[in-house]
């Protein structure tokens, strides 16, 4: 007869509450063994293979790929008698639900192991009746009516923070220390949403801390569904003339930086043209160099270093806004983006310290960031504190456009495609490689002198590389 | 020794940039004097002081060895996968040190006494200690699980580093019984703490090395160097091979292949030997590897590279031996033999970790003290009225 466990989904790490499904080793009706690696999944730790804790046939796979799933949810169905007599007497629609094995017994029992210290906290062991007398009176002392006759039932005054909400409820009391509760109001967290860690699932300074950190990294990096292209799952109208895609993953965290950083910098944008033929050669010369054999050289690369020299000469554009205290953040350092198309949609990892990188190591750190971030590796870290972007609109074909600032940055610079032009060069008419530079500032703190002197600084580097000797 | 070769910190001025290029030193590379006895390919080395400490070990004992290896590492194997499947709340592997744990577990002697800390399943392996009992702890059911006086196996100590002082007091009291270099086998003892290259920079450590050197106490400290101390490698802990911790403190020092587990034996023999006459005590540096993760909630892969990992397998413990097995004349029946008792093992040890059951909560005032204390006895009662005040189906929840 068949019998049909279920695996719950465990706590893999101290403490997780959730997992985020990865992928499925086994499907429906295959025959697993004990300790065959069936799932993998993703906590907040490490991506971890869960092995099967049972042998027999896989029945049903109870959650799929991309969900993220509480500590203690069944996960899978497994029948380890597949080989019984399939059909018994039993009406067959009941009989899964019969059959199924509760394996909570089997299961571990304890808090260190197992699932879900935050529902086992939830819960109370009823208290035998007694005469008042006994060791536990002062549990009953709430309702002071209680004539003795049964466990008193819950009523409005005694729902203080001793008093458990029902069992799954999504209310829970929160426990936690003056400062602690103080911390979170400070960092603008709900306490209801924070995990607690502590005895008797008090909440800890620790987990507040955690929770604000978590929050701020899944603000930035960790919308649902994050992995796929964001264009998965749209739905066609009914005339089939418009899809309609959910917002979220990198496009939804574009759009909302875009329009955050549209309407609260005012943009200025300035142009200009420039002759980069010495710059071409600068590059075809690099190419053939035994040093740089080991990197791309390309004419991104010169500008990147432009961009930086320009900087080093009006340091004062290296800075940031900051609304809540009122105050221009002066930045000492060059964390040089470069905005990277990906398959999962636009990203802006930096290159930190790109100040004191020598050209070389300037290009090892380009090729390694726009690497990263096509294959989708790019980790928050890399994301953060930018202070300067370039976006090589050049390399779709496209002269200038009107670049939006990475929001907390300060100027953000548009490469556009290099063609050859006729240009008067040497008071001749000439074929030249040109291109176009167009950088955006935030006109807050960057006045239009000090922008037009940055961008013109590029250009003249691009113009003539050598100029960079008598800057570097 | 090797001042000379270190790179300097400080590269310009004001800012300390520690040179990371190769952070995990590879065997032998660092230090000319790492005694091996067995090489990675499996073949034997000559050592003019310590080959003469393995030549009683016959084909018989080094089978004895490998199988020793091999069941503790399908153990280790078991407990980790049933860790990922909920039944134990934390599993610390010793996956890749069974050499190290091993080798140096069967130089002692039945009166020797063990402090380790939680990796040492191996070690806990050669004092006879019933290796399912280590799950109890990490399954919450109880703070230990096994008697330490019956094995002189102490329990697993998971503070990093102190057990070093207990072995040294431990060892000063073995002085104090006279039961050191009295030159009868069976009276004289040595002492050994197990600990890893991280607890190296505690300062308890150092503090027992000062005292165990001042006092010339009967103990070893058998550091397994496995590189990584959770995700900072040693490299970032220390500018010189750890062996040369115990020269600072005028303790007689040693660097092994801790993958190696004739040059393992053949060394903990000699120290335990110096300790028990009263020679005092030694430093070992078993050079490691740590195959697994730190924790089963630990992720490796975020802080060391693949290239590592498989420069380290090639140096597995066990497939060393087995090599050597096989060139002196080990069949294959032996392996299978040997495969085939790790598996029922492991469906043993399955077993018995599913059907613990939690155990009374009254037991927890059992082991406080070694004997009757009023405070504890008190409490003991308090709390078994407290219990006996919830309704029969749900006690014990």
């Amino acid at each position: 007869m068949p019998q049909y466990v279920q695996f719950k989904l465990p706590d893999v790490g101290e403490g997780l509450t959730e997992a985020d499904i990865v992928e499925w080793k086994v499907a429906v009706g295959d025959t697993v063994k004990v300790n065959q690696e069936i799932i993998e999944i993703e906590t907040a730790k490490s991506l971890v293979e869960l092995p099967c804790p049972y042998a027999g046939v896989v029945t049903e796979l109870l959650v799929s790929s991309g969900q993220t799933v509480d500590v203690g949810t069944p996960i899978i169905v497994i029948d380890t008698d597949p080989g019984g007599a399939p059909e018994a007497a039993a009406g067959p629609a009941a009989e899964p639900a019969q059959k199924l094995v509760e394996s909570e017994n089997e299961m571990s029992g304890g808090v260190l192991v197992g699932y879900g210290t935050k529902h086992a906290s939830a819960t109370r062991r009823p208290r035998r009746v007694h005469d008042g007398a006994g060791p536990a009176s002062s549990e009953a002392a709430p309702s002071a009516s209680s004539s003795g006759a049964s466990r008193p039932t819950p009523g409005p005054q005694q729902s203080n923070a001793t008093q458990a909400p029902p069992s799954g409820g999504t209310t829970r009391t929160v426990l936690a220390k003056p400062p602690v509760r103080k911390l979170a109001k400070d960092l603008g967290l709900d306490l209801s949403r924070v995990p607690g860690t502590g005895p008797g699932g008090i909440i800890t300074r620790e987990d507040v801390e955690t929770a604000a950190e978590q929050e701020k990294t899944a603000k930035l990096v960790n919308y649902p569904g994050d992995d796929r292209p964001w264009l998965d799952g749209g739905t066609v109208s009914d005339d089939g003339r418009q899809t309609r895609v959910p917002v979220r993953s990198v496009r939804r965290r574009t759009a909302e930086a875009m329009v955050a950083s549209a309407f609260t910098a005012p943009h200025v944008t300035v142009f200009t043209t420039v002759d980069v033929t010495k710059t071409m050669k600068l590059v075809a010369r690099l190419k053939e160099d035994r040093d740089f054999a080991d990197v791309r050289v390309t004419p991104l690369l010169i500008a990147a270093k432009a961009l930086i020299l320009a900087i080093r000469r009006h340091p004062a554009v290296s800075a940031s806004w900051d609304d809540e205290t009122q105050e221009i953040v002066f930045k000492h350092y060059i964390n040089l983006g470069i905005a990277a198309a990906t398959p999962r949609g636009l990203v802006v990892p930096n290159i930190k310290d790109a100040h004191r990188m020598g050209l070389h190591e300037l290009a090892e750190a380009i090729g390694e960031l726009t690497a990263t971030a096509r294959a989708g590796r790019t980790v928050p870290q890399r994301m953060q504190d930018g202070t300067v972007t370039i976006t090589n609109i050049g390399v779709f074909g496209i002269d200038t456009g009107t670049p939006i600032l990475n929001p907390g940055e300060s100027a953000i610079l548009a490469f556009g495609a290099i063609k050859q032009r006729p240009w008067v060069h040497h008071g001749k008419i000439k074929a030249r490689w040109v291109t176009q530079l167009a950088l955006s500032f935030d006109h807050r703190f960057v006045d239009g002198e000090l922008g037009s002197r940055v961008l013109a600084d590029v250009a003249t580097t691009m113009e003539d590389p050598t100029q960079g000797l008598v800057w570097g | 020794m090797q001042s000379s070769s270190v790179p300097s910190l400080v590269k310009e001025p004001g800012v300390i940039q520690p040179d990371l290029d190769g952070v995990t030193t590879p065997v032998g590379s660092f230090d000319d004097d790492l005694i091996q006895l067995l090489t990675p390919q499996g073949e034997r080395v000559h050592h003019e002081t310590y080959s003469a400490r393995v030549e009683d070990l016959d084909l018989h004992a080094l089978q004895g060895l490998y199988r020793d290896m091999a069941l503790v590492r399908r153990f280790d194997n078991e407990a980790t996968a049933l860790q990922r499947q909920g039944e134990l709340g934390l599993w610390p592997q010793c996956l890749g040190q069974e050499a190290a744990q091993i080798g140096s577990g069967r130089a002692l002697a039945t009166q020797d006494y063990v402090f380790t800390s939680y990796r040492e399943h191996g070690v806990a392996w050669t004092r006879g200690l019933d290796l399912r009992k280590i799950l109890h702890s990490f399954r919450g059911q109880d703070h230990g699980g096994w008697d330490s006086a019956a094995h002189n196996f102490h329990l697993y100590t998971l503070v990093i580093g102190s057990h070093a002082l207990h072995a040294t007091g431990y060892a000063m009291g073995i002085q104090r019984d006279g039961d050191v270099g009295t030159g009868d086998p069976g009276r004289d003892r040595a002492v050994v703490s197990y600990f890893g290259d991280g607890a190296t920079s505690q300062g308890d450590v150092s503090e027992a090395l000062v005292f165990a050197s001042v006092t010339a106490a009967p103990v070893v400290f058998f550091c397994q160097n496995n590189q990584w101390a959770i995700s900072e490698p040693t490299a970032r802990q220390s500018r010189v091979p750890l062996v040369q911790r115990g020269g600072g403190f005028g303790i007689p020092s040693v660097r092994v292949d801790g993958n190696d587990v004739l040059a393992c034996y053949a060394v903990t023999q000699e120290a335990l030997e110096r300790a028990r006459s009263g020679g005092g005590p030694t430093f070992i540096e078993a050079v490691t590897y740590r195959m697994g993760a730190h924790t089963t909630s630990d992720d490796p892969t975020r802080y060391r590279s693949r290239a590592e990992e498989d420069y380290w397998r090639q140096r597995d413990p066990i497939a060393r031996l087995r090599t050597l097995l096989v060139a002196e004349g080990t069949g294959e029946d032996f392996f299978e033999g040997i495969e085939a008792e790790s598996e029922t093992y492991a469906e043993d040890v399955r077993a018995y970790c599913r059907a613990l059951s939690s155990p009374d909560p009254i037991t927890m005032f059992d082991h406080v003290y070694a004997e009757d204390h009023p405070l504890v006895s008190a409490e003991r009662a308090w709390f078994a009225e407290y219990e006996a005040g919830f309704t029969g189906e749900e006690a014990h929840r």
